[in-house]
């Protein structure tokens, strides 16, 4: 068993949950709710081994390190994230519909990773070679799939938003929406999700700030990296702000929430295809 | 009366929650700009894709460097002022909340509260008190007992301190300020490049200035391992502190490697770059072998010559068979400038006397031969020093601190009423409304259970 095999069932694991979910919306059967959950859960687990397994395997090939060091690895942890923080939110909240939202982001991540992106084992080159590496990827990650998870429930209300800002229930819904929780659930469900990523990210932020200082000597240099972060950063601070204002709740805040998401893509992906800087995993 | 309205305007504009979503969605899509356009001083090959005109707007603009012009440091003092006025707007009524809490329940307080239930029971209302204050004390926290005429009052409440949060990271922000800001006055950054062997007593900060360091540091040797695949694997200088010319004990041959610097009296060494500097030697003369004279030629630089001109070595070879067949020996490719600037390049031998004839007459320049040379590695090193960073650490650990508070935790009181047989009980918290909900209600079926067992007794 390797992990590249691992990591094949993953995704498939991860279709079948986002088509299951798909069926569900518009059966609106809930058995298929749960199945769909499950396939998520199940995916979750294998991925977690296929992880651990590829760590080993590098520890095998004499130039062991935490699969956390090229795209592939990036993407691929990504995906993990995303479907922890779903399976998370699911078992506090148990709003299952969410994973129809949700599940195409991992889905995606996996498939990009194990269709387009070389998935070799590459030695750590200097620049990577310390345990920051480890808190900082970790915490930004975790961050970035609480965001993204965020965005799937924003689009949710963005898609069923017949009730109105106020919280008040939608009245009588219908196509794919009629599964939906209410606004109200929905708007807070962002902000939980929100909640979750906020100190995250920020956290991510403060360890790739340390780990500059300690291998570079500057904790800020206003790297096209850091600088994206930080107006991700900007973008969900001003989220949890509209909270305490009137006018910004509801659509507006889930409309935030989307923007704060492509902000994150752009912080994470976009910085490395199109601008140049020290985060240099793009290629 | 009118300057009054215009400072209490100025403060409700500063103090307002308007401003701060302006501030920071402003700031988060104007960062963008330094972000596309690079930063400091630009390449040419970047000003050649930009119009004159583009290139003097960005300049007035201050776009080269956006992250210290004066519009963007207005961005951030404005969002200073906004965090300070919001806090000292709100901070006392907080402060009054968690210092002097309202202990007694009254109606005007009854009506205001979320959870809320009454409970019929029979008895004398101390002894009612003291049972609900040890089942509040067990389950919740021990509760301020006030009496009045009315009855019995009673509160507890759970981390109050929590309402604070959101101000300890307003406060964070200011303090990571303070601290950039000191670095920036009493610190610098810098760089050097040591050859091996060498040592150095001056560093050259970004803005091309001479630092003092106080002391010297020696590169002892500096070396390169690879991995099989090609890539490297670590970059490692050997150096040593030297003071008064002599090694400090501790700060002998240390290895400095990327992601392990070298932090001596403040100022910190980190493995950044590293390069060759060759010396090469050649011999000059006229091209019948007049006025000869010998010359030495670093790599990266320009030699001038006797007879006018100038020299650069391009690249050198300890061998030449091993590219063409049937010469020997060390040869090297130089660049020769002729004072009419015009450049040509060609190769000269130390074994080949003829082919360097044969060079001088096509360039009409001087007879040059090659006599070998020497290479030495150089190590570049970041030199910072920043004693504003512990600030900065010490703003980022309240952030974070702050921020989990300020989520995660929740200011959750309670009020018990007891007058005529009748227990009133009341709670709010400041956040996570739901978990405290059903708290509240297993309390209350606590106490009723706990007042109804009194009763049958």
């Amino acid at each position: 068993m390797t992990s590249s095999l691992l990591f094949n069932i993953t995704t498939i694991a991860y279709l079948v949950s986002m088509l299951v979910f798909f069926i569900f919306l518009a059966s609106r059967n809930k058995t298929l709710g749960g199945a769909g959950s499950a396939f998520a859960f199940g995916g979750l687990v294998l991925q977690t081994l296929a992880i651990g397994l590829r760590w080993k395997e590098s520890y095998a090939l004499g130039i062991g390190h935490a699969p956390l060091s090229n795209l592939y690895e990036s993407v691929v942890f990504f995906s993990w994230t995303i479907v922890l923080i779903y399976v998370l939110l699911d078992l506090k909240y148990k709003y299952r519909v969410i994973g129809a939202f949700v599940m195409p982001f991992a889905l995606l991540g996996m498939a990009w990773a194990q269709l387009g992106l070389d998935n070799g084992i590459q030695p750590l080159v200097p620049a990577l070679q310390s345990n920051w590496l480890l808190y900082h990827v970790i915490t930004c990650f975790l961050g970035y799939a609480a965001f993204a998870v965020a965005c799937g429930i924003s689009i949710m209300y963005l898609i069923g938003g017949k009730g109105d800002d106020k919280g008040n229930g939608r009245t009588a819904s219908a196509g794919i929406a009629a599964m939906f929780p209410s606004s109200r659930i929905l708007d807070d469900l962002n902000y939980k999700a929100i909640m979750i990523g906020f100190p995250l990210l920020t956290l991510g932020i403060v360890t790739g700030a340390a780990w500059a200082n300690y291998a570079w000597g500057t904790y800020w240099s206003w790297d096209p990296k850091e600088t994206w972060s930080l107006i991700v950063w900007f973008v969900y601070a001003a989220f949890l702000h509209a909270r305490i204002t009137k006018g910004w709740v509801g659509k507006r805040a889930a409309v935030l929430s989307v923007a704060g998401f492509a902000a994150t893509i752009f912080c994470y992906l976009g910085v490395n295809l199109f601008l140049s800087g020290l985060h240099s995993y793009g290629g | 009366m009118k300057e009054n309205t215009i400072s209490k305007s100025l403060w409700d504009f500063f103090s307002g929650l308007k401003l701060t979503m302006f501030l920071l969605i402003t700031l988060a899509i104007i960062s963008i700009v330094g972000t596309v356009i690079p930063q400091g001083s630009p390449p040419p090959e970047y000003l050649q894709t930009i119009s004159q005109a583009k290139l003097k707007l960005y300049q007035a603009l201050g776009f080269f460097d956006m992250y210290h012009s004066w519009w963007f440091i207005l961005l951030l003092a404005m969002l200073t002022v906004n965090l300070l006025a919001c806090s000292v707007k709100r901070l006392p009524y907080i402060w009054k909340t968690i210092t002097r809490p309202v202990t007694t329940l009254d109606d005007g307080l009854e009506k205001t509260l979320s959870n809320l239930s009454a409970i019929q029971t029979r008895g004398d209302a101390g002894t009612i008190g003291d049972r609900v204050a040890a089942i509040l004390k067990a389950e919740f926290a021990e509760p301020v007992i006030t009496e009045t005429d009315g009855g019995i009052h009673l509160f507890a409440q759970k981390t109050p301190w929590c309402r604070l949060a959101v101000y300890a990271v307003h406060l964070s922000v200011i303090i990571i300020f303070i601290g950039a800001i000191a670095g920036s006055l009493f610190g610098y950054k810098g760089f050097v490049n040591i050859l091996e062997g060498e040592s150095v007593q001056k560093a050259i900060s970004r803005s091309e200035k001479e630092i003092d360091l106080g002391f010297a540091v020696r590169c002892e040797k500096f070396s390169v391992s690879h991995y099989p695949n090609g890539a490297p694997k670590e970059f490692k200088s050997i150096l040593t502190v030297l003071e008064n010319g002599r090694p400090v004990a501790g700060y002998d041959r240390v290895p400095v490697i990327v992601n392990d610097p070298l932090t001596y009296k403040g100022i910190t060494f980190y493995q950044s770059s590293y390069g060759k500097v060759g010396e090469y030697r050649f011999t000059v003369s006229d091209i019948d072998g007049k006025n000869g004279a010998s010359l030495a030629v670093k790599s990266n630089s320009m030699a001038r010559l006797p007879s006018g001109g100038e020299l650069a070595v391009l690249e050198t070879t300890p061998d030449i068979s091993q590219y063409v067949q049937g010469l020997t020996g060390p040869a090297a490719k130089v660049e020769f400038c002729a004072s009419n600037d015009r450049k040509q390049s060609f190769i000269v031998y130390a074994n080949h006397p003829e082919l360097n004839l044969q060079n001088a007459r096509q360039s009409g320049g001087p007879l040059i031969h090659y006599k070998g040379g020497e290479e030495l590695m150089y190590t570049g090193l970041q030199v910072a020093k920043d004693p504003g960073v512990w600030v900065v650490w010490l703003g980022c650990f309240l952030m974070v601190v702050g921020v989990y508070a300020a989520f995660f935790m929740s200011h959750r009181r309670i009020w018990v009423r007891i007058e005529n047989e009748s227990v009133t009980i009341g709670g709010n918290a400041s956040k996570n409304q739901g978990a405290f909900q059903s708290f509240f209600d297993r309390l209350v079926e606590k106490i009723k259970a706990q007042l109804s067992v009194e009763e049958k007794k």
